[in-house]
């Protein structure tokens, strides 16, 4: 069954200190699919993410794409910094505080990744063929990245703002950028760490209608997420986290319209009494 | 007594004051980068090294440092200055000089690295981390995200430091370097009149209204972006 699904994580732990945050997380995610992540403050959700990104270290687990192993906690050979970059790369990230490159543009943002990381290859490429070649190659790749970069910002509705600063923009927008930049990078798949909680509730919309978006392109994204309207229409699966557990998962209708966990209804009560 | 002629002399005396605090600013700034990056090091034993280092330098009078410098060839090589300055080639007058320059830069480097410390330590983790997942390297990430925020942040505190430094050349005096204050000085004695100090003093006036003007632009061309 592992190999059947595209994003395979097995038995993820996770302690801080003496605080055990994640106690075995089992999940799985077929390609072009959406889940939503629910659950209280402190149940492990970020957690769950920073490790799928690499930005924690899991104690005990392994986490697969596409049937490739990235990473297994009890191997303890030290990957190479350049390996871990490989495998994280298969993730984005979009953050809750949107972390935009103040001292770039709006289309900087979005192309520094990408144009440094072309580095490696056109070192390769000038030792193969020469230092013309590389160079013709670099100016073609950054051509191309940049025409990537317009395409995406016209995805997020945001065509007119590249030459804009990020402190130009408002949070919704900022977030939008965001968004461009982790797709720049072609991740398989894509995270969201509460992209709305840092947003004023008007402008909660605007972000949420881009990442509803992407959805009809077959992106394959994990989104924590406080909006239970939100999970509801645009995910697949749902999984509800509880002190650092799944306490229940299945589709949106069984988690939201038949909740079997007490802990899970609880929740989705106080969630919708807050409305 | 002629004032043209003072000022001539004068003028040269502050071309002495640049040329130190030039060289002192050319060494000092790349240097405290490395020091403060040593400072943060994730080797313990080396970064506590730097910071003892920086502590020592930063609790004793500069004075102190430019007259020990002079001893460092005679204790660790056991040769005269004189000799030291004619092994490299140089001048005994030079030789001063370079001192007062070695001195400096150690000293400046170490404010720098506390200056440089401080606004990298300011910039939040999540700039850090959005490098990280968008596969950059942690040179990449220092050198392309971090940096620019940390120099946009250090803005005021480096200005005071430098504008500092214009005056702490006339330090360099102890160690028989003729700079400004010493002709003034060599001037007053000889003229028996005080206005070659008045005129010095306009001389560390101008550069530091220069200087402030130059901080004052550089804080307006970086504040395009917010941090």
């Amino acid at each position: 069954m592992d190999q059947q699904n595209y994003l395979s994580v097995r038995g993820i732990r996770k302690s801080f200190g003496s605080t055990e945050v994640l106690r075995g997380i089992d999940l799985s995610l077929d390609r072009g699919d959406v889940l939503a992540i629910i659950g209280s403050s402190g149940s492990g959700k970020t957690t769950l993410l920073r490790c799928l990104n690499f930005l924690e270290r899991p104690d005990e687990g392994t986490i697969s794409v596409g049937g490739k192993l990235l990473l297994d906690a009890a191997d303890h050979t030290t990957l190479s910094e350049a390996q871990i970059r490989r495998n994280r790369l298969h993730f984005g990230l979009v953050f809750q505080s949107f972390n935009l490159f103040p001292q770039y543009t709006v289309l900087q943002n979005i192309t520094l990744a990408p144009t440094l990381a072309l580095g490696e290859e056109q070192k390769r490429i000038r030792r193969a063929q020469g230092a013309l070649a590389a160079q013709k190659w670099h100016r073609e790749q950054v051509a191309e990245i940049g025409e990537r970069a317009h395409a995406l910002l016209a995805r997020v509705g945001l065509a007119d703002k590249a030459a804009s600063y990020p402190c130009r923009l408002s949070g919704g927008q900022q977030q939008r950028v965001a968004i461009a930049r982790a797709l720049c990078m072609s991740p398989d798949i894509l995270c969201f760490d509460e992209p709305t909680s840092a947003l004023d509730p008007e402008l909660t919309g605007e972000v949420l209608s881009v990442i509803r978006g992407l959805k009809s392109h077959d992106s394959t994204m994990i989104v924590v997420t406080h909006e239970m309207e939100f999970a509801r229409s645009v995910a697949d699966r749902v999984i509800f986290m509880a002190n650092g557990i799944i306490e229940e998962e299945g589709t949106p209708d069984e988690v939201f319209g038949n909740p079997k966990s007490p802990i899970l209804q609880g929740f989705l009560h106080k969630a919708t009494d807050m409305r | 007594m002629n004032t043209w002629s003072i000022l001539y002399d004068l003028c040269m005396g502050f071309g002495v004051t640049l040329k130190l605090f030039a060289l002192t600013l050319v060494i000092a700034l790349p240097l405290g980068l490395g020091f403060a990056l040593l400072s943060m090091s994730k080797l313990k034993p080396l970064a506590y090294l730097m910071k003892t280092f920086i502590w020592i330098i930063r609790g004793t009078p500069l004075l102190l440092q430019c007259v020990v410098v002079t001893f460092i060839p005679s204790v660790l090589l056991k040769i005269p200055n004189k000799d030291f300055a004619a092994a490299i080639g140089t001048s005994i007058t030079d030789l001063q000089f370079y001192f007062v320059l070695f001195a400096f830069a150690l000293n400046y480097a170490c404010y720098f690295a506390v200056i440089y410390e401080g606004g990298i330590k300011a910039i939040p983790r999540g700039q850090y981390e959005a490098g990280q997942v968008l596969g950059m390297t942690k040179t990449q990430i220092f050198f392309r995200v971090v940096l620019m925020q940390m120099v946009r942040r250090i803005v005021s505190p480096m200005s005071n430091e430098v504008i500092t430094l214009v005056k702490d050349t006339a330090l360099a005096r102890a160690l028989s370097v003729i700079e400004i204050i010493a002709i003034a000085y060599e001037k007053v004695n000889k003229y028996a009149v005080l206005t070659p100090l008045l005129y010095a003093a306009l001389f560390y006036l101008a550069f530091s209204g220069l200087l402030t003007l130059a901080f004052h632009f550089i804080d307006k061309k970086l504040s395009y972006y917010s941090v």
